[in-house]
Parts: structure tokens; C-alpha cells; sequence
């Protein structure tokens, strides 16, 4: 009683709207730490930092490791960890390089640019990621090989598999529409992002009415209509300003005229245009839906978090734990090969340094993101918001023209802070 | 207790010759024990007599070396936990194997859950029988969307017990259900086990209370160092005598 009167009385505040609202306190604290993070650094840019053009840049930046992350989550929460990521990243990316430049124009005559050569990359690169991340899997799971030992060799393995694919050399230009995929040409536009964006607004509206019906039907306490109005009122505007954000960054207008010139056009006098919602961005959202769908309400995920909050208990339900290890790691896999599509299309060709130290990134994404390396814990919309946060912190401090090793000193240092700050933030809610 | 049970019919469960070893070390060396509907057999024995052991063989969790497992008669082929459900039988662990980190209803159902048409599974509904079979068994329990490592020792069994009853279970194997209740809810269990049993479930409760399984078992098996001491109606026998079983691995003269 006497220790700590004070903390009751305060939780009315912001945390009892939390909890009306049926918010989790910790993202809660992640997006006010992005918020006040942008705010100092617009500050500290004189005002370049939030600008429709800077913010294009860094989803597009975030994407790669943002995917990874996701995937990230579901290793961790297992208890395992993958330290490969960047290197399959880099072997998926060299399979799909040499398929474009030199499979699909040499071998089979198809020629430059042809439209079955970026599906076919594709197809290529998923598989490529599929099999490496079922091996892994299968070595984890069924050899009993920690995944520290056989992703830390993945690590110099697939690295180098990816220097001798390309014998070390720089393979490019890729595939017209494979870059689409993941650079700056390949946006929505205006008009379609506008339609992206409802769509999207609408679903969530029907996610939320959906859920409470079901909470009725089954007589279970439901949150006050203004609250469930509240939250659908500041997702759809958190959706629609996102998306005017990004239509609000105009194409240049020489590209503009390069651009009708290609359809040979001439660019009308006065005629703009935004760029909209980038593809990798929508790629990005797709992977984080489906993640988080496979997370809350798949026997899948549910037995992802069980193996993970009690290895024992959930083999002793007759899960079988070492096909859950080979499957968590083929989405692993899957998720780097998306990945590897949208970091060597934003750069129009594959180089050798690929992906490097990205396994680093991904895993302070997902660690800074709440998911715990005890195992049983984590959120796929934490490890986003942990990618995302990384990268405003890097791009952020080379915008300020902080020196690039105090970039990484911070980055390293924020890591730990915000685990030290995460571990007494449950120490003190016990959860 | 003893006198209810009819066993001129097949065995539910019999234990034949079963022995497993872990490095050299037999932690159950030919024991056979069995089983009939509507009967409670205890298991006693010091720590590391291979109670928990032998019963693990029959849950799935351990892989017998030698030995052969019948249900109602039939050869069973128990390779793992999954096996063991098909054949209808639950298990309470001592350790109650319960994840920490997910709620009530997850745990009921983890490894069986409820899908919608989709698929997806389907939460409400798995909540809505959470209340249903919690309303009858523990009334009091109210924390139905928190993580089960929240809960307190008797709650958390009482999820444990709700798992084992809630799938129509033929067989049902506690391994020390009461080690962490208190005296009320340990009577709960004690009704629970009678209730059971009225329904025609074989039970096996592994314990270490001699006037406990006295109370509550029609027989009871006794093992010390993996070796089956002798199997004796509770009825026939004196409190000492089964203590004689355990500590000294002494069978009593007249025994059943």
C-alpha cells in the first residue's frame, strides 16, 4: 500500500484512454518516440526532414529491411535467431540477376526487357529463398544445429555463393519491369493511391465493426461507440494523410518530359504530377497484412508464440515443433527474397555488397520493435515501426551531417537503450 | 472407493512388460499395470521411482523401449503426444505444460483449435467455450484475456484440468494435480476425479499423499527404483502397509 500510491491515481490519464481505446501502452510509446524523433531532427534539418520528398525516400529506404523484419519476429519469438538474412538476401538477389541479364535474353533468346523476364526472376528468387530457408530449417530443427551456428555459416556461406554467382562483379542494368518493383519509377500515382488508400481505409473500417459484431454475437464486453468511432476516425486518417503525403511529392518535371517523350508525347504546358504510393511500399503493406493475419489468427502463428512461450508444453500438444522450425524458416526465406526483389530494383542492378550487414538491422528492427529474444513475444507492426524508426535515425543524422562513425555509435547505442528501456517497462507492468 | 469397479470385462489400458532407460539408467524395468473403465489406479513411489516416467510412455511424451501398450483390448501405436489423443487420452503434467505467454482459451485449445469457415481460427468462439467449461469447474476464474502466466497456481491448474476434460477424454493421467492448490481447491479436484469416474473415465493419478490416493483410488500400484512393487486393492491394505511398498519395496503378505 505504501510503496506506490501514486501510481494508480496517475494511469486515468493517458494510459486508462489506452486502455478504453483497447491500445497497447507500448506502441503507444514506440510511435511517440518516432514522432518526437522527427520532430528534432525537422528542427535540426531547418525543416528538410518532414517534407513530402524525404518521407517518399524513406519508406522506400525502410522497405527491404522492414520485410526481413516481419519474418524476423516469428525466428525470435521461436526462440531461434537468424544472422544469414543479409547474405541469403544477397544470394536470392544474384539468382534473379543473372535469370534477367543472362538466362532469360542469352539462353532462352528472349531478349532484353521481355515480359516474362521479371516473373520469371521471380519465381527464381522466391524459390531460391524458399529452399536455403527450408535447409536451414531442417538443420535447426531436425539435426538439432543451434540456428545461432548454422545461420552465423549461412552468414560466409551465402554471402559467397552470391560473389561466385556473379563472379564479384556488378550485374546490370536489370529488368525494365522488375525495377518497378522496388525504385522510384514504380509508384501508383496520384489517382490509384488515392483508390489504394480507401480501399485500405475502408477495410479497416470493416475490421473493426466486424470485430465488435463478433464480440456481441458472443455477449463479450465491448469498448464505447466513441471509442470505436475515435480509433476508426485516426486510422483512416492516419491512411489518407500518409497517401497525400506521398502524392504531395511531385515528379520532377524533366523526368515528367522524359517520361512522355517516351510515349512520344509532348509534356502540356504546366501539366504535374505526384508519385504517389511506391509498389515496394504496397508490397510492404501486403507482407505486414499477411504476417500479421498469419500471427493473431492462424493455428500457424498460434503455434509460433506457443513453441515459443513453452517449447515443451506445446510438443506435449502434439505440436510438431521441428516442422514449425522448417516452416518458420522457409517464410524467413520467402521474406529475403522480397526483400532481395526491392533492394537490387531500387538500385537498377545487383552489386556484391548487397544486403551487407542487413541481418544486423533486421534483428534491432524486430528487437527494438518489443519482440523479446527470450522467445513468446512480439509484433509485426512493432518490428516495422522498429525498421522505421532505424532508418529515420540513420537518414536523419547523414541529413544533419552528423560523421558517419558517430551514425553508427548512436545507432549502436540506441539498440540497447531501448532494450534496457523495454525490459523495465515489463518489469514494472509484469507482463 | 474400491468396491464400485467392475473388472470381469477387457482392461481400458493395460501396461504390458513396458521398460524405458535413459543412458544406462532403467528408469522402468518390465512393469505391467492395467486399467478398467470407471476405476482410479494411483501411482506411488519416491522421486525417480519412474512413475511420471512409465506414464509418459502412455502419453506420448517418451518412446518406450520395450513393452506393449492396449486399449480396450487393441494394440495401440503411441509414437508421440498426437498418438495419444487420437486414442482419447489426456494428460495433466506436473508441470502442467501450459504457455506461458498466450490465454485461457489458447491453452485449452492449443494443438485442436477452433477454425472459422476460412480457415482462421476462430477466438470468440474458443472464448465463449472457455467460459462455458471454466463456469462449471472453477467458477471464480474470471481472467480470461490475460496470459496465463498471470494467474495464480490453482487458476493455472484449473486450465490445465479444463484441457484434459474438455476433449471427451476415455483417458485421463494426472500427474500430481494437487501439488499447488490449496485445501479447497484440492477438494474440487477430489469431486471432480468422483465425477469422472461415474462417467466411466480410467483414471491414473500419480501421487504422493498415501491417505489421498487411500481416499480416492480403487488400486494402487507402487514402484521403486522403475521396478513395479505390487499392484493392491487400497481398501485391503493399511496406510503402513502401502508406506512398507514404497520406503522398503515390501509387498504386504495377503496382497490383491
Amino acid at each position: 500500500m505504501s510503496d506506490n500510491p501514486a501510481l494508480p491515481s496517475a494511469a486515468p490519464g493517458v494510459r486508462g484512454l489506452a486502455r478504453t481505446l483497447e491500445l497497447d501502452t507500448r506502441l503507444l510509446g514506440m510511435i511517440g518516440a518516432f514522432i518526437v524523433l522527427c520532430l528534432v531532427f525537422h528542427v535540426l534539418t531547418d525543416g528538410r526532414f518532414l517534407t513530402p520528398r524525404n518521407i517518399f525516400n524513406l519508406t522506400i529506404q525502410t522497405v527491404s529491411v522492414a520485410i526481413m523484419a516481419t519474418g524476423m519476429v516469428f525466428v525470435i519469438v521461436t526462440r531461434n535467431i537468424d544472422l544469414s538474412v543479409g547474405s541469403l538476401l544477397a544470394t536470392c538477389s544474384a539468382m534473379m540477376a543473372m535469370t534477367q541479364t543472362l538466362v532469360t535474353p542469352e539462353w532462352l533468346g528472349l531478349g532484353l526487357n521481355h515480359p516474362l523476364t521479371a516473373p520469371a526472376a521471380i519465381v527464381v528468387g522466391l524459390g531460391t529463398g524458399i529452399l536455403v530457408g527450408a535447409f536451414h530449417g531442417w538443420l535447426i530443427g531436425y539435426l538439432g544445429i543451434p540456428a545461432f551456428i548454422v545461420t552465423l555459416g549461412g552468414l560466409l556461406v551465402w554471402r559467397n555463393v552470391a560473389w561466385y554467382l556473379t563472379n564479384g562483379q556488378t550485374i546490370g542494368p536489370l529488368d525494365q519491369n522488375f525495377q518497378l518493383l522496388g525504385g522510384i519509377g514504380g509508384t501508383l500515382g496520384e489517382t490509384w493511391s488515392w483508390v489504394f488508400g480507401l480501399v485500405c481505409a475502408a477495410a479497416a473500417l470493416y475490421a473493426l465493426w466486424q470485430s465488435r459484431r463478433n464480440k456481441i454475437a458472443h455477449e463479450f464486453p465491448v469498448k464505447p461507440l466513441w471509442a470505436e468511432f475515435a480509433l476508426g476516425g485516426i486510422v483512416t486518417a492516419v491512411i489518407l494523410g500518409f497517401i497525400a503525403i506521398l502524392n504531395a511529392y511531385q515528379i520532377p518535371e524533366r523526368r515528367l518530359a522524359r517520361m512522355f517523350e517516351a510515349r512520344g508525347e509532348v509534356l502540356p504546358e504546366g501539366f504535374t504530377a505526384g508519385y504517389g504510393l511506391p509498389i515496394s511500399v504496397l508490397l510492404l503493406i501486403a507482407v505486414a497484412v499477411v504476417m500479421t493475419i498469419v500471427a493473431g489468427r492462424t493455428r500457424l502463428g498460434r503455434y509460433i508464440f506457443a513453441a515459443g512461450g513453452n517449447p515443451d508444453a506445446a510438443e506435449l500438444s502434439g505440436i510438431n515443433t521441428r516442422m514449425l522450425t522448417v516452416k518458420v524458416f522457409i517464410i524467413m526465406g520467402v521474406l529475403c527474397a522480397v526483400s532481395a526483389i526491392v533492394a537490387s530494383s531500387r538500385q537498377t542492378f545487383h552489386s556484391n555488397d548487397i544486403g551487407t550487414l542487413d541481418e544486423l538491422r533486421v534483428i534491432a528492427a524486430a528487437v527494438i520493435g518489443g519482440t523479446a529474444l527470450a522467445g513468446g513475444v512480439g509484433t509485426i507492426y512493432g518490428a516495422i515501426l522498429g525498421a522505421l524508426i532505424m532508418q529515420s535515425l540513420q537518414s536523419g543524422m547523414a541529413m544533419v551531417g552528423v560523421d558517419a562513425p558517430f551514425q553508427n555509435i548512436v545507432v549502436g547505442t540506441v539498440l540497447v537503450v531501448a532494450v534496457l528501456i523495454d525490459t523495465i517497462y515489463r518489469k514494472r507492468t509484469g507482463d | 472407493m474400491a468396491d464400485t469397479v467392475d473388472r470381469s470385462g477387457t482392461p481400458l489400458v493395460e501396461l504390458r512388460d513396458i521398460s524405458i532407460a535413459f543412458g544406462g539408467i532403467k528408469a522402468v524395468n518390465h512393469v505391467t499395470v492395467d486399467l478398467f473403465p470407471g476405476e482410479v489406479v494411483g501411482l506411488l513411489g519416491h522421486n525417480g521411482a519412474g512413475k511420471s516416467t512409465l506414464i509418459k510412455c502412455l502419453s506420448g511424451a517418451y518412446r518406450m523401449d520395450v513393452g506393449d501398450i492396449f486399449i480396450n483390448g487393441a494394440r495401440a501405436a503411441i509414437n508421440n503426444p498426437r498418438d495419444a489423443r487420437r486414442y482419447n487420452i489426456e494428460t495433466i503434467y506436473q508441470t502442467l505444460a501450459l504457455a506461458d505467454n498466450l490465454d485461457a482459451a489458447s491453452n485449452l485449445f492449443l494443438g485442436r483449435e477452433l477454425t472459422t469457415a476460412t480457415g482462421l481460427v476462430d477466438d470468440a468462439r474458443m472464448e465463449a467455450e472457455t467460459r462455458k467449461i471454466m463456469g462449471r469447474l472453477n467458477p471464480n476464474f474470471q481472467k480470461f484475456s490475460a496470459p496465463v502466466a498471470a494467474l495464480s497456481g490453482g487458476q493455472r491448474q484449473s486450465v490445465a484440468i479444463a484441457r484434459a476434460v474438455y476433449f471427451n477424454a476415455k483417458i485421463l493421467i494426472m500427474d500430481e494435480p494437487t501439488a499447488a492448490l490449496g485445501p479447497q481447491e484440492t477438494r474440487m479436484v477430489a469431486d471432480l476425479i468422483g465425477e469422472l469416474k461415474k462417467e466411466g473415465l480410467g483414471i491414473f493419478l500419480i501421487d504422493h499423499d498415501v491417505h489421498q490416493v487411500k481416499e480416492l483410488c480403487d488400486r494402487a500400484a507402487v514402484m521403486k527404483n522403475g521396478e513395479l512393487v505390487g499392484v493392491v486393492d487400497v481398501d485391503a491394505v493399511s496406510v503402513d502397509d502401502i508406506l512398507a511398498m514404497i520406503i522398503a519395496g515390501k509387498k504386504p503378505a495377503m496382497a490383491a
